[in-house]
């Protein structure tokens, strides 16, 4: 079948459980930096978002949440999609935003772009889904921190040079700072602000 | 106004899988979220009416229903018993709203419900402990105003809490707080525990399972990740330590787990036994017996598993 | 005994029994009907619609039918049962300027347009039972007569006539005249806005508002009031359907409205003028609506530059401890088991005082006996 931007694709086909189940994953990634979760196939996502994109946002998005999205997604079926399945505004300013999509290969915008929340309510931050090429097979970056026994290997591909020195640091803005789900496929990867980069090679 | 036909209307309408309408459960999932990725922060969040009472744990169940799912087993304790009568109608909840899977035993439970205690069985990675949490704010009680509360927190300004304690131990000679004793998280954010004692505190540090805190009636919930650094406040000079007894459980022996104190008569005659009733059960199944299980068995008063 | 708590569900189920059982009564006196309630015991109904923040007579009536009558027992059955419902959208603004009068009385004018209207009021009852409505054969026709001439269908408010006149502290809504806030869904901050005040009152306990109210008159804050205006009647509720466009009237509710006039402040950039106090309420309720209106003013204390002294000037105070349902279930919570806490300050206090005589003993020896 020929893709054909101005239908909108089905969301969930049994939100309850569906976002549930994917709620845990998502649960799951950030209270254990750095572990590769799976969201699932539960759904076909618009051009532009990878699968895990798109499962978190129909889970976690919703008309009290705005999402910031590129340009080229935002006036596009993805954009459409959310706004229709999440009844979320999307917004052009990064720092409005309660979700955002990036690609993680494009230089633009930096992390520190996002909203890093303020110090008497640091929960009130961006969390930012980088969309990257693959969670393995890439250059190895050693995590350290809360939900961390010891230390934990990653190796993300399709990374911006430059990319872990960002992430470094929005954990030096802790307690602030941005939280990022790196999501590929059905996967996603949770860093959030607390982990700590030991080691980018 | 409400729009109802009739309050006699045949059609009853059907609750929501776990009660909570979906939109809220979104506001709790991203409450939880933060709430993991900044340990020990309160975030606030739009704690609903609940069909139980404020303080009775209406931010624990909150958690509780915005998580579980069918794949879950639940287990729920109000001072380390399954079958304390606050447990029990928490657990019915569940049963009714969530048709829940339920257990009485920590190492089947994926989820566990908790008011006042951490269980004696060691925690596993993949369990998810959610506490009932009454004060969220371990500052309360020496700050009472939510605006000043905060900004210590935001400033990691916590010197009235060291001067309370230090002030505890200038007259009794140690810190005199048994429970909800205030912990410090990955070493930024200092924490209430829940009214849990003291005695468990220890548990917290490191703990391999992530913990959930859920305050209904205060609306906020915060976290502790698994393998998180969890201190409780201390002096060099004045090092924390836990309750101890000088007897072990009268029922199964154990030497090492909190005890309730049981008044048995009017001449001053008392027992001691686990608080953790399945623990405490576990062990008599494998044959540990304390000094008083004989009698209180052939009194009825508990099963006597090493019996024939 | 141990295993006292043994057998929880049973004993729960139990009480549910005992509770039906106590709730109905002696069965020779037939069964109370809602409809009963919901016309005879009105002003109980005002209550629990209020503190239960839904506008429900005939559940208030169920509510207050199971609860035996217990307003925050049936003020919580409202409340839990109202977080169940779907929202389909806010209703226009009301205005208490076209309401069906039913009793209005102002305090600051002998006479205004519209006139005083008494209205049915307990205000001058003399407090003497009326033991022939021990007699359940009621007066078979209502004593009221018609009034020899119709209201006015023009009844201004009070603050809009001061406000002409540019004497009344002028309440325009905030910038972008947004949404209000919703403290059922949303959680406050503080400072809170007048909005999230207002909410939080309007379902606040009756009775904590009337003290801190109270507590204003009597010196616990600045506080110099006018009744301005006591209304109670009837207001339509509009609603605009997305889809169609336009208003379409869902009905008439029973507001209660009071404002309160005080005396004024000013300062170099603003004239003096009167301030203002407000206060809603569901039903019938003057006795709540003017005890908020009295706090209302008390909490603009800050926005007007003034010492936020006394209880019913601090927003936290006020927002935290008027809620009856939250309120009745900590204290209430007592009730449930601590004995594990208990256990741990058992422990801490025999402790302490072991080691106390311990200490006592030992200097005790150490005394030298030519001291004496």
């Amino acid at each position: 079948m020929a893709h054909d931007d101005t239908l909108i694709g089905a969301g969930f086909s049994d939100p309850v459980f569906q976002s549930q189940g994917a709620f845990r994953a998502l649960l799951a990634a950030l209270s254990e930096p750095g572990l590769a979760c799976d969201l699932g196939e539960a759904i076909a996502p618009p051009a532009g978002l990878e699968a895990a994109t798109a499962v978190t946002l129909l889970t976690l998005a919703d008309y009290e949440t705005p999402i910031w999205l590129p340009a080229a997604l935002r006036n596009g079926p993805a954009g459409a999609w959310l706004r229709f399945h999440c009844g979320a505004a999307l917004v052009e300013d990064p720092a409005r935003a309660a979700f955002a999509v990036v690609d993680g290969a494009m230089t633009e915008p930096k992390l520190a772009g996002f909203n890093a929340g303020d110090d008497q309510f640091p929960d009130r931050s961006t969390t930012v889904l980088v969309q990257c090429a693959g969670l393995a097979g890439g250059e190895t970056v050693t995590l350290e921190g809360p939900g961390i026994a010891g230390r934990r290997s990653i190796a993300p591909t399709g990374l911006r040079p430059g990319f872990w020195a960002e992430v470094e640091g929005n954990a030096a803005l802790y307690p602030l700072g941005v939280d990022l789900l790196l999501v590929h496929g059905a996967q996603v990867l949770g860093l959030p602000r607390s982990t700590q980069i030991v080691e980018a090679r | 106004m409400t729009v109802h036909q009739s309050i006699s209307d045949e059609t009853r309408p059907a609750y929501n899988y776990a009660y909570l309408d979906e939109q809220t459960k979104r506001m709790i999932r991203r409450a939880l979220l933060k709430a993991v990725a900044i340990p020990g922060y309160q975030v606030p969040f739009g704690s609903r009416e609940m069909p139980l009472a404020r303080g009775w744990g209406t931010g624990g169940i909150q958690v509780t229903a915005a998580i579980m799912g069918p794949d879950d087993t639940l287990k729920v304790i109000d001072q380390g018993a399954d079958d304390t009568t606050n447990a029990v109608s928490i657990r019915r909840f569940f049963e009714r709203t969530a048709d829940a899977r339920t257990t009485e035993a920590t190492d089947e439970a994926t989820i566990i419900q908790t008011r006042h205690r951490i269980p004696e069985a060691p925690l596993k990675a993949g369990q998810i402990m959610v506490y009932q949490v009454p004060q969220p704010e371990p500052l309360r009680k020496l700050e009472p105003h939510e605006a000043e509360t905060r900004k210590m927190h935001a400033w990691a300004e916590y010197g009235l809490m060291q001067v309370k304690l230090y002030e505890n131990i200038a007259r009794f000679g140690e810190v005199t707080t048994t429970y909800d004793y205030p912990v410090m998280v990955n070493g930024r954010y200092v924490m209430a525990p829940s009214p849990i004692p003291k005695f468990d505190n220890p548990k917290m540090q490191m703990s391999p399972a992530l913990q959930l805190f859920g305050a209904g009636r205060e609306k906020r919930i915060y976290a502790v990740p698994p393998h998180t650094s969890v201190r409780s406040l201390d002096f060099d000079d004045h090092p924390f330590r836990i309750q101890s007894w000088e007897q072990p459980c009268a029922l199964c022996g154990a030497a090492d787990s909190y005890l309730d104190e049981v008044v048995i008569d009017d001449q001053g005659g008392r027992m001691f036994v686990c608080s953790d009733s399945h623990h405490c059960e576990t062990r008599r199944a494998d044959g540990h017996r304390g000094a008083m299980l004989a009698d209180a068995s052939a009194l009825h008063l508990v099963e006597d598993e090493a019996k024939p | 005994m141990y295993v006292a708590v043994k057998g929880g569900e049973a004993a729960i189920l139990a009480t549910h029994d005992l509770v039906a059982e106590a709730r109905r009564g002696d069965e020779s006196v037939p069964e109370l009907g809602v409809a009963q309630i919901r016309e005879q015991m009105g002003l109980a109904c005002g209550r629990v619609m209020n503190e239960g923040s839904l506008y429900d007579p005939d559940l208030a009536a169920l509510a207050l039918k199971q609860a035996q009558g217990d307003a925050i027992e049936a003020a919580f059955l409202m409340r839990a049962y109202r977080t169940t419902l779907p929202r389909f959208g806010s209703s226009e603004p009301l205005d208490t300027a076209k309401m069906a009068i039913r009793r209005r009385v102002s305090a600051t004018y002998k006479d205004l347009p519209g006139g005083q209207v008494l209205g049915p009021t307990y205000d001058y009852t003399h407090r003497l039972f009326d033991f022939a409505l021990m007699d359940e054969a009621a007066p078979a026709e209502s004593p009221a007569r018609p009034a020899a001439q119709p209201l006015d269908t023009s009844m201004p408010r009070v603050p809009d006539i001061l406000g002409a006149e540019g004497l009344m502290e002028e309440e325009a809504p905030p910038a972008g005249d947004p949404r209000p806030f919703d403290l059922t869904r949303e959680p406050v901050t503080f400072p809170a806005d007048r909005d999230v005040r207002l909410q939080a009152m309007a379902r606040g306990d009756e009775g904590f508002m009337l003290g801190l109210g109270y507590s204003v008159q009597r010196g616990y804050g600045n506080s110099h009031p006018f009744v301005g205006e006591v209304r109670v009647g009837e207001v339509a509720v509009e609603y605009v359907p997305e889809e169609l466009g336009f208003a379409v009237d869902l009905g008439d509710i029973t507001l209660t409205e009071c404002q309160m006039v005080n005396q004024f402040a000013g300062s170099k950039e603003v004239p003096p003028q009167f301030t203002r106090g407000y206060g809603l309420s569901f039903g019938h309720s003057e006795r709540k609506a003017m005890s908020m209106s009295l706090v209302d003013r008390a909490l603009k204390a800050r926005e007007f530059g003034e010492a936020t002294t006394y209880p019913a000037q601090q927003d936290e105070f006020v927002l935290y401890h008027s809620d009856n349902v939250e309120a009745a279930g900590f204290v209430e919570h007592l009730k449930l088991p601590h004995y594990v806490d208990f256990q741990g300050e058992l422990e801490l206090i025999r402790r302490i005082r072991k080691e106390r005589e311990q200490r006592l003993a030992k200097q005790q020896e150490a005394l030298p006996e030519a001291a004496e």
